[in-house]
Order: structure tokens, then C-alpha cells, then sequence
């Protein structure tokens, strides 16, 4: 039996980038938020330089929850399994995998809340791909520019603006939408090599600039200035300048006296009120025990594969196929972001890229989303070019040997030795669509350690986002060869299994027949749900999605607070 | 016990094949110098090396090598890792190589932690690969001159070699992947032994704070050489003090 605990106004089910985000706004409005943690809190003595603990052995100090919940993946419902990965791209711990994440924190562009209409509208409605299911964002990019605008001085982040109020500056992205005022902070310094990457960027016509990053470039939020130490990429930061929620809104959502947080929490359920379909609060096991948290409303802040997960496990008599699922969208308009197809380069000299971190780059939106004509090209969408400074000794000495040696042995050797700080390789996020046969189901065979199936995967790159990919190779290994490489290596263009970037399944929408929530990321199907997250995301941009899924929570919060009397009730 | 900490002998230090085996000091130089042992093994595998060789480490402490249990492999298994990670990554003119990292160390330690998940596929294939040796060239993994070992493990990357699990090319895979851990991780893990992998390709260590400076090309960083849990930071504070625990605190 359940033991039942007192009924709160708020239950988040999850205290990573978007719950700890999204406990702020309510909380300070005066709502009692419970927020369910699978994980504990991490202090910045368990973020050691350790490269192999970080990118190898999938976060041991925390709790094992996601690395018990890999999802499995085939490419089409007749294709192999791929190989399981052997640990999980995202963590659980309080502030989760903003914790370890590399922390770029782009706005989307305009372009990619209008997809489907820009497309047709430009090109002709034949080029959106046969088989895509993309719909326009129920709202532009002007919607959601005070929530960016909130998240980036509540959270933290530093970057170059590139258009204040219609202003261009071409110190910062010249394509990107249009913002209010300018970051909280500067960027993160850049290093000579990034300088001349940006020198060659520039000798193409091109139009280089420094990423965004929720890093502090100078003291913010009374923590210090970022390091460089070298160890960013799948670590947490050991002078706490990687602003993740778990020392940024957490903390002061705490402070206001109105969240608790309940950590070690695994919710196995939402419970239903059968005769209304309303969500009554949600079951989670803790120490052996199983609770039952009353809530008037639940709002599921899992990793895009938990929230879908999370749903199609909780079934009732008004929701068989899993909740808000009546319309068969859940698990729907799935998207891997394309990151693999990969370019990797080749230099005939030392680029100094032991320390750093992958948030200090340089990047070109040239070739993103619709920023060039793609009258005479045969795909829709774009990519963001990205070079930073990241490397370390395993990861060093696993290098490619662009056919110029073989992969072991004396003569490895001699190669790794000259060339361990001589190369750099670009992963290129493309915008990438959503297609009808992309998919996440709950998997047939596959079970985590509480015996419950994991997700399955089942989606591929198709036509256009594999011909998008070859066209952004190209450009990147342009851009490498221009600032003196003596050689490019292109990736495959890879699958589509478990990433960090996983959207959608949750879609966001006015339809209630094509989307699983509202244009406030309330569920169609059950009012007093909401959902938060990038599985609600229905394009991906050319960008890491985390800044706009936190704009998004918030936006939900708010919502949330200013209507409470008819969400709750 | 030997003190892990106790690097004193860390620059003669041999592997552990040369440890069961009681080399000497020719059969110790032929090992570096990447060619076959010519002394037979005495496969002890329920003898612990430490019985056997300990009164050595006394008696001649410049040569004596580093005695350690073996956590999980057997004797007969370590010896075959040990012969595998020396071709990977050998000892020649451009240094020390695994052996020197002590890699099959490391990878020893870590099948009893985070690569359990492996244990069974070393014990498979590693049994594997020396039937495969009898079968084509006529003597286990490890009695194989170099040139012949490189044979197998070319026959094995390749995917030619039969009678592994799930096939010669991933076994390949996974331990090529386990020998470039044990050689280039932080050593408190049990390789990357004196930070000769570090060494090797020129990586100028842990820095907690980097100046915008030693981010420029051409700077010659002085290599710092020391394990992330070195100081107390990020360590149990009473292994600061008393050692021990899994590794080796430089």
C-alpha cells in the first residue's frame, strides 16, 4: 500500500533544467511545489577533473536511475537493434543533467517556429519532405523572446548579442531573432585557435561569432568567473560557474520557503481520477517505500524519454493506451537531432586544445535553417558550425588517423605523438524534421531495474537530413581547410539513437489531434497536466535546445500561476 | 603487501607477466624491447605472485617489479592481456608504451568496477584468442614472437579470426579501447603508470585554473603530473592521509 502524503498545490516530477526552472516563477508566486527528484544533491567536490569518471563511466556519484533506462533503438520496425549504448546521455541528481551538460544556450531562430508555412511560403509547399509531419510552432519567436529573456538573467548566460531591438551587431549572430537587451554577461573569452578559425570564417564572407554559454564569463550570482580547467564536457563545475539549476533557480526557489525537495524519488505513475480524467497527484518509490503525492497539478519535467515513458506507463480506465494519449500522439513527431556526420580535421601544427571547454567556440549560422536561399539545393533547413576548444588525454589519444597510419601499433604511436593537439572536430547540429514513422514506444522485451519497460527508439535520418548533412560537411571543411588544416575526414551520417537532443513526443500545439499539448504546455487531453521540456518541441533548430525548453517552462509556470483557479480545479 | 604508493621502483617497473614468470634481467630487456619471453611460464595460478617473487623486491629493489594481486583475471589470462596491450601500444623508440602504463592493470581493476559488465567477454575471448594462436601458429598468445602476435591481432581487428564473442573485430575493439584508458586515464585508476601516457602525447596535465594565456598556440606549458586526487579536493579525506584505496596516488 502507498502511504499517502499531504496534498500540495505543485508536483514536478523531475528537478533538472527545465523543473528547477519552472519551481522559480511558482514558487514565488506563493505555490506550495513539491518537486521529485530521482537523484540527490551533488556538491562541487563530487566535479573532479577526471576524464575517464565523466565521459566514460556515466556519472557514477549519481543515482543510476537513467543508466537503468537506456532506451533501445532500430533504425525502421525491420531493421536490427542498434548496439545499446552503454551509458545514458543525460543524469539524475538535483539541477540533472545541467549539471554535466556542455551548457550552450542558444535562443532558436525565427525561422524555426515557422517551418511549414515559411517553407511553403518561399519554396512552394512540395519541398517540405514527403513524410514530415511538421507544423509551425503555435507561436513565433516573439512569444517566446521575455521568457529567453528570463531564463538567461535568472539562470545565467553569457554571449555577444547580435540584434538588440533590430540592431545589428556584427560582433554577435547577425541572423539571430530580434532580443530585448543584451546578455547578462559577455562571452567566454576566446582562444588564439578559435581566433583563427574566426579569421579564416571571416576570409570566406562569412560571419563568425562566440556561442552563448549559461557559464559565467566574469562573477554572476555571487559564483565566480569560469576557469577553463578543461573538463566541462559531461562534468560538473568544481567552482560552480556552470550555472545549472542546481546552484541557480533551485536555490532561490528554496529560498522563497515554497518548494521542497524530495530527493531519491522514482515516480512509477500519475494517478488518475477516473470519473473527471484528471491527473489526482503521482506514485514514486523512495528507501523501499511507495508514495503517494497528491497534487491539484503535476507538471512531468523528466528528459524527453522519461516524460513520454511516463505516460504510456500510466494507464486507467479513461486513458488505456497511457495518459493524454487518447489521440495517439504520444511518442509522436520524434527527433533525434542530427549531430552525427561529423567533420574532422587535420592541422600541421599544435592548436593548444587541452583545456577550455566545448562552450568556448566560435560559431557560423550562414548555413542554418533558412539563413541562405535553398532555391537551387535539393533539402530544406540548416546547420550551425561550431569549432571549440576540448580535449583530453583519452579522448586525444582515440583520434582518427585520417588514413595516415593504422589504428595500433609502433607506427599509431609515432602518430598519436605527433598529432594527440593537432586536430579538431566539428559535430554540426542541422535542423532536423520530424517524421510520421519516427517514433518512441515503450519496448516489448527491454526492462530497467524496477522492472518496467525502457523506451524504444525507432527512427532513422531520412532523405533530407542526410543531404542537409553532406551540404554542412562541405561547408565546414571549407572553413577547415581555409584556416590551414591539411586534411578533413567526414563522419557517416550516422542513426537516430538515444541523444541528448531528443525532442518531441510531447508536441506542442493548437491541434489536439496532431499534439499532446496546448500552445501553454498543458495536455489537450488532461487540464491540470503540464508538461515541460524539449519533448514538446516540435523543430529542433540548428541549436542545443535546452535554453528554449527552460524559456518554455518557465512560460508554463507562469501560465500556470496567473490561471490558477481554472487549471487547478 | 608491496605499498601502492611506494613509486620508489616505479621506473624499473615490470609487468606482471614478468612477475609470475621470475624473469631476469635478459628476459626483462627482451620484454621491453618487444620481443617474445624466453622463459617459460610457470602457470601458479593458485600460487599469489607476491608469495613467490616478495623477498626480490628486497633484495634488489632497483629491479624488483610492482607485486599485485590480480583482482579478477586469472594468471593465465593476465598474461595473455599483458602480451595483447604490449602490441597495441609498445615499447620502442618513442617510449614506453602500455606495459610501462600498466595498462592490463588497469583493466584487471576495472573489470571488478565500472567494465564488469566485460568480465565475461575477456574470460571468452581471451581464451579464444589463444586457441586461435595454437590453431594458426602453433603456441598460445603470449609465446608468440611479436611479429606473430601482430599477425593475430591483424586477423582479429580484420574480423578474419574465428571462435569469438561476438566476433574477433569488437573483442579487438573493447580492448583496444581498455588499453588507451589504462594508458592515458588518471593514474589514481592503475595505469597511465609514472604518467608515461601523458608523457606520450604531450598533454600538459591537470590545470584547476587556466589563464587565457596557456590557452595560446606555441605555449609551452610546463606538464603538471599529478592525479585529480592528488590533494584533498575531490578525495576521501582519510585516503589523503593513509593511501590505499583502488589505486595509485602519485
Amino acid at each position: 500500500m502507498a502511504i499517502d502524503l499531504k496534498k500540495t498545490d505543485v508536483v514536478i516530477v523531475g528537478l533538472g533544467a527545465v523543473g528547477g526552472v519552472a519551481a522559480l516563477p511558482l514558487a514565488r508566486a506563493g505555490l506550495d511545489v513539491i518537486g521529485l527528484e530521482a537523484g540527490s544533491w551533488l556538491s562541487p567536490r563530487d566535479f573532479a577533473p577526471d576524464e575517464l569518471r565523466n565521459n566514460f563511466r556515466g556519472w557514477p556519484q549519481s543515482a543510476q536511475k537513467a543508466n537503468g533506462e537506456i532506451p533501445t533503438h532500430r533504425p525502421n520496425p525491420s531493421a536490427p537493434y542498434s548496439p545499446r549504448l552503454p551509458i545514458h546521455p543525460m543524469m539524475n541528481a538535483v539541477g540533472g543533467t545541467s549539471l554535466h551538460y556542455w551548457a550552450q544556450s542558444w535562443r532558436l531562430n525565427p525561422w524555426d517556429f515557422k517551418v511549414a508555412s515559411e517553407t511553403t511560403r518561399r519554396y512552394g509547399v512540395a519541398r517540405i519532405p514527403k513524410g514530415s509531419t511538421v507544423e509551425d510552432w503555435p507561436f513565433g519567436l516573439d512569444e517566446l523572446e521575455p521568457y529567453y529573456d528570463k531564463v538567461e538573467y535568472e539562470v545565467g548566460i553569457s554571449g555577444q548579442a547580435g540584434n538588440i531591438k533590430g540592431v545589428i551587431d556584427k560582433r554577435g549572430n547577425i541572423f539571430e531573432g530580434v532580443r530585448a537587451r543584451d546578455y547578462p554577461m559577455p562571452a567566454l573569452t576566446g582562444t588564439e585557435f578559435t581566433e583563427r578559425m574566426a579569421t579564416a570564417a571571416r576570409g570566406l564572407g562569412w560571419h563568425p561569432f562566440p556561442g552563448p554559454a549559461a557559464i559565467n564569463s566574469v562573477a554572476y550570482d555571487e559564483r565566480p568567473a569560469c576557469l577553463y580547467h578543461g573538463f566541462c564536457n559531461r562534468g560538473g563545475c568544481h567552482v560552480n560557474a556552470k550555472n545549472s539549476t542546481a546552484v541557480s533557480t533551485i536555490p532561490r526557489a528554496l529560498a522563497t520557503g515554497r518548494l521542497k525537495v524530495v530527493t531519491q524519488a522514482i515516480v512509477t505513475s500519475v494517478a488518475i481520477e477516473e470519473k473527471s480524467g484528471r491527473v489526482t497527484g503521482v506514485r514514486y518509490l523512495k528507501g523501499g517505500e511507495e508514495y503517494m503525492q497528491p497534487a491539484d497539478v503535476v507538471l512531468l519535467a523528466g528528459y524527453t524519454y522519461e516524460n513520454v515513458r511516463l505516460l504510456l506507463l500510466s494507464k486507467s480506465k479513461p486513458f488505456p493506451n497511457g495518459l493524454a494519449n487518447n489521440a495517439g500522439q504520444v511518442g509522436r513527431h520524434y527527433i533525434t537531432h542530427h549531430t552525427a556526420a561529423t567533420v574532422a580535421a587535420l592541422f600541421p601544427f599544435d592548436l593548444n586544445n587541452w583545456y577550455g571547454l566545448p562552450a568556448q567556440g566560435v560559431a557560423v549560422d550562414n548555413w542554418a535553417d533558412d539563413n541562405f536561399d535553398h532555391s537551387g539545393l535539393d533539402f530544406i533547413g540548416g546547420g550551425n558550425l561550431w569549432v571549440y576548444s576540448d580535449r583530453r588525454p583519452i579522448g586525444a589519444a582515440s583520434m582518427s588517423t585520417f588514413g595516415k597510419a593504422p589504428t595500433w601499433g609502433s607506427n599509431w604511436k609515432a602518430f598519436v605523438k605527433e598529432n594527440a593537439d593537432r586536430w579538431n572536430i566539428a559535430y554540426l547540429q542541422k535542423s532536423t524534421l520530424p517524421y510520421e514513422d519516427n517514433v518512441l514506444d515503450l519496448d516489448p522485451v527491454v526492462k530497467d531495474q524496477l522492472g518496467f519497460p525502457v523506451i524504444r527508439i525507432t527512427a532513422d535520418n531520412k532523405d533530407n537530413e542526410r543531404k542537409l548533412g553532406a551540404f554542412i560537411q562541405d561547408k565546414m571543411a571549407q572553413w577547415f581547410m581555409e584556416a590551414g588544416a591539411i586534411t578533413v575526414e567526414r563522419g557517416p551520417p550516422g542513426t537516430m539513437g538515444p541523444s541528448t537532443h531528443a525532442y518531441g513526443g510531447t508536441r506542442m500545439g493548437d491541434n489536439r489531434e496532431t499534439n499532446v499539448v496546448d500552445r501553454f504546455g498543458f495536455a489537450h487531453e488532461v487540464p491540470n497536466l503540464g508538461i515541460l521540456g524539449a519533448s514538446v518541441m516540435g523543430t529542433s533548430g540548428a541549436h542545443n535546445p535546452t535554453l528554449t525548453a527552460q524559456a518554455l517552462a518557465w512560460r508554463t509556470a507562469e501560465h500556470l500561476s496567473s490561471n490558477w483557479k481554472s487549471i487547478a480545479n | 603487501m608491496p605499498n601502492h604508493n611506494d613509486r620508489r621502483n616505479a621506473r624499473n617497473d615490470l609487468s606482471r607477466r614478468q612477475v609470475f614468470r621470475q624473469v631476469g634481467i635478459a628476459g626483462a630487456a627482451a620484454a621491453l624491447s618487444g620481443a617474445a619471453p624466453t622463459v617459460a611460464a610457470t602457470q601458479g595460478a593458485t600460487e599469489p605472485a607476491t608469495t613467490a617473487a616478495a623477498p626480490g623486491l628486497g633484495a634488489a629493489p632497483s629491479l624488483a617489479p610492482r607485486l599485485e594481486a590480480l583482482e579478477t583475471l586469472t594468471a593465465a589470462e593476465a598474461d595473455t592481456l599483458e602480451a595483447i596491450v604490449a602490441r597495441l601500444i609498445p615499447t620502442d623508440e618513442h617510449g614506453p608504451g602500455a606495459t610501462e602504463a600498466r595498462a592490463a592493470h588497469y583493466i584487471d581493476r576495472a573489470l571488478t568496477g565500472a567494465l564488469r559488465g566485460s568480465r565475461d567477454a575477456y574470460a571468452a575471448n581471451l581464451a579464444a584468442l589463444d586457441s586461435y594462436a595454437q590453431t594458426t601458429k602453433g603456441a598460445a598468445f603470449a609465446k608468440l614472437p611479436a611479429a606473430e602476435q601482430d599477425a593475430v591481432l591483424t586477423d582479429m581487428e580484420k574480423n578474419i579470426a574465428a571462435g569469438f564473442t561476438p566476433n574477433a573485430a569488437a573483442f579487438f575493439a573493447l580492448v583496444r579501447a581498455h588499453t588507451i584508458q589504462g594508458t592515458f586515464c588518471d593514474p589514481y585508476y592503475g595505469g597511465n603508470a609514472d604518467f608515461v601516457g601523458w608523457d606520450l602525447i604531450g598533454y600538459p596535465g591537470i590545470r584547476l585554473t587556466v589563464t587565457a594565456d596557456e590557452q595560446r598556440m606555441g605555449s609551452k606549458l610546463r606538464p603538471v603530473r599529478q592525479s585529480a586526487y592528488a590533494d584533498g579536493a575531490f578525495a576521501m579525506t582519510g585516503a589523503a592521509k593513509k593511501g590505499g584505496g583502488h589505486g595509485h596516488r602519485p
